[in-house]
């Protein structure tokens, strides 16, 4: 595992940017998370160190923003309005792209080590990371859709904001530890770190974390996909067998 | 103990959901209906996606109607002639309500439509069926026997057919449209329509009570499993890990389900079953009613 980890930690210098006086030296508590049949959500730490040939440089310290994001999907928003007297979907607005998983921690306030201009351009705050290419016509308020999204989400933990969550050491070291819900989509979840000074982002890295299914729950995710009509008798036989067994069970035991 | 689920793609508590299904399969057992409309709202609540919930409660339906409809063969309560016409017209039913559940889907309520049919049925049947076994409680209490050989329309049609373990002689069109019927209500709705069919073969068939139990679960199995395979090819979503802690539960709690309906009389079990109708019609109607605390909804967008 140690072996592993240094050997990972040697490829992604090798591979950093080179043109940043600061470059990102990074560790992952794990770079492959396996859904298992016991799988209940993950805790990831995220770690590393800031390289540079240079002396620190005068001015505001180094700020540290950490995202992961899982696979984007398109999605459709309803919203439910009462007719006749009962509430229904009326209204839907499509976005392109949501991330199914996305959290942001931050050394500080993300207002404060982040400007305006740098979110826009990397889209680091959630409602940067969700893409919407525009509402139908009759709808006028198609900013309502994109944060019920967002709250819907939050509550259900897949969009975190977790400021003054990174730690920073020296201006050198810094780690965070970020918590995957059970609810996690398969894919590779990009991971990103910025390093910013005053708001402007200096340096940044990337590198992916694999999600998958192992095992069982793989084979039959699979099998449920690639052959559904055996898949489908199989869960029949398996109904089937069941209901005899406790219908015999039972009968033995009334003798 | 929580297992994550292959297809519905969360975890979830092993025990919660063996309890669920133990619940529904005692339910099931002594009323005779699948627990379909029991079990998809319980698994909405326990935030199972909805088009999980209903492919594998399907799935589940077919372990416990399974389980109790043994029960039944050894003691002699199916009809499996009454059954059988039951369930061609079922099938052709329930193909012909996929048709319309598509059309639905086309025009974009389908979930409207699943919510306001069960409101509806169960609203109807819950409230006859609570009144008719009532006034047929304090009639027996009175020491009247409720007149049962009534001739009315279902004497007078050609075909006639003679179901001995009923005993009844009547024409094959009654359970044939009967059939047919619940299966269209069965496709649209997700669920084995033993709640529709149950009262459907006491009050226009006329079946004696006790029959009606266990073939009506014959006929179930059959329509169950039919949607279970329609689920499975057509959107993929049946979670076989879901479904085995369901029918774990299920197949045990029907048996004890069975053993319980036996031992009650006809009208206690009628009314019970009408106030579970109830109950779960009253539910769903005020959610259709009262302001939702969240308006907005998320659904995955298909890939066309």
């Amino acid at each position: 595992m140690r072996a592993r980890l240094l050997a990972i930690l040697a490829m992604w210098t090798a591979t950093a940017l080179p043109a940043a006086a600061e470059q990102v030296v990074l560790g992952l508590s794990q770079n492959e998370i396996a859904i298992t049949a016991s799988f209940d959500g993950s805790e990831i730490l995220v770690f590393g160190a800031v390289r540079r040939e240079e002396p620190i440089p005068e001015g505001p310290p180094l700020e540290v923003v950490i995202t992961v994001a899982g696979p984007s999907l398109p999605v459709t928003v309803r919203r439910k309005e009462r007719r006749f007297g009962i509430w229904i979907n009326t209204d839907a607005v499509d976005v392109d792209h949501a991330p199914s998983y996305y959290a942001v921690a931050s050394s500080g306030p993300l207002r404060d080590v982040l400007s305006n201009i740098e979110d826009l351009r990397y889209r680091i705050s959630v409602p940067r990371a969700i893409r919407s290419v525009g509402a139908p016509m009759n709808i006028d308020d198609s900013m309502a859709f994109t944060n019920a999204l967002i709250r819907i989400r939050n509550n259900a933990n897949l969009y975190q904001v977790l400021e003054e969550k990174v730690v920073v050491d020296q201006q050198t070291l810094f780690r965070t530890s970020i918590r995957l819900p059970a609810s996690l989509t398969e894919g590779g979840y990009v991971t990103r770190i910025f390093l910013t000074r005053e708001g402007k982002v200096v340096s940044q890295y990337q590198t992916t974390i694999d999600v998958r299914k192992v095992g069982l729950e793989r084979w039959l995710h699979a099998l449920s996909l690639n052959q559904p009509l055996l898949y489908g008798l199989m869960s029949i036989f398996i109904a089937i067998a069941a209901g005899w067994g406790a219908s015999a069970g039972f009968a033995l035991l009334r003798r | 103990m929580q297992v994550y689920l292959p297809i519905a793609e969360i975890s979830v508590n092993a025990f919660l959901l063996l309890g669920l299904g133990g619940l529904v399969g005692i339910l099931s057992g002594m009323f005779g209906v699948g627990g379909g409309f029991l079990m998809t709202p319980l698994l909405f609540f326990i935030g199972i996606p909805p088009a999980v919930a209903v492919a594998t409660s399907a799935n589940q339906i077919v372990a416990s109607s399974f389980s109790g409809v043994l029960a039944h063969f050894r003691r002699r309560t199916v009809d499996l002639r009454m059954g059988t016409v039951l369930l061609i017209g079922g099938l052709i039913g329930a193909a012909a309500g996929v048709v319309v559940f598509n059309y639905l889907r086309s025009i974009g309520q389908v979930d409207l439509m699943v919510r306001l049919c069960y409101v509806l049925f169960l609203g109807i049947i819950g409230t006859l069926m609570f009144v008719e076994s009532l006034s047929a409680m304090r009639k027996s209490s009175a020491g009247k026997r409720p007149q049962r050989k009534k001739h009315g329309l279902v004497h007078k049609m050609p075909f006639k057919m003679r179901f001995r373990v009923s005993g009844l002689y009547i024409s094959v069109i009654p359970p044939l449209l009967v059939g047919l019927v619940v299966g269209v209500l069965a496709a649209i709705m997700g669920v084995g329509g033993g709640f529709i069919m149950v009262p459907a073969m006491i009050y226009i068939l006329g079946m004696p009570t006790k029959v009606v139990i266990g073939t009506s679960l014959f006929q179930i199995i059959f329509v169950a499993g039919f949607t279970t395979m329609l689920h499975a090819t057509t959107n993929y979503t049946v979670d076989v890990v879901l479904a085995v802690l369901l029918l774990v539960g299920g197949v045990i709690g029907a048996q004890i389900g069975t053993n319980i309906g036996l031992r009650m009389k006809a009208e206690q079990l009628r009314v019970l079953l009408a106030l579970l109708v109830m109950i779960v019609c009253g539910k769903l109607a005020l959610e259709l009613l009262l302001m939702p605390s969240e308006l907005y909804s998320i659904a995955a967008t298909r890939a066309q």
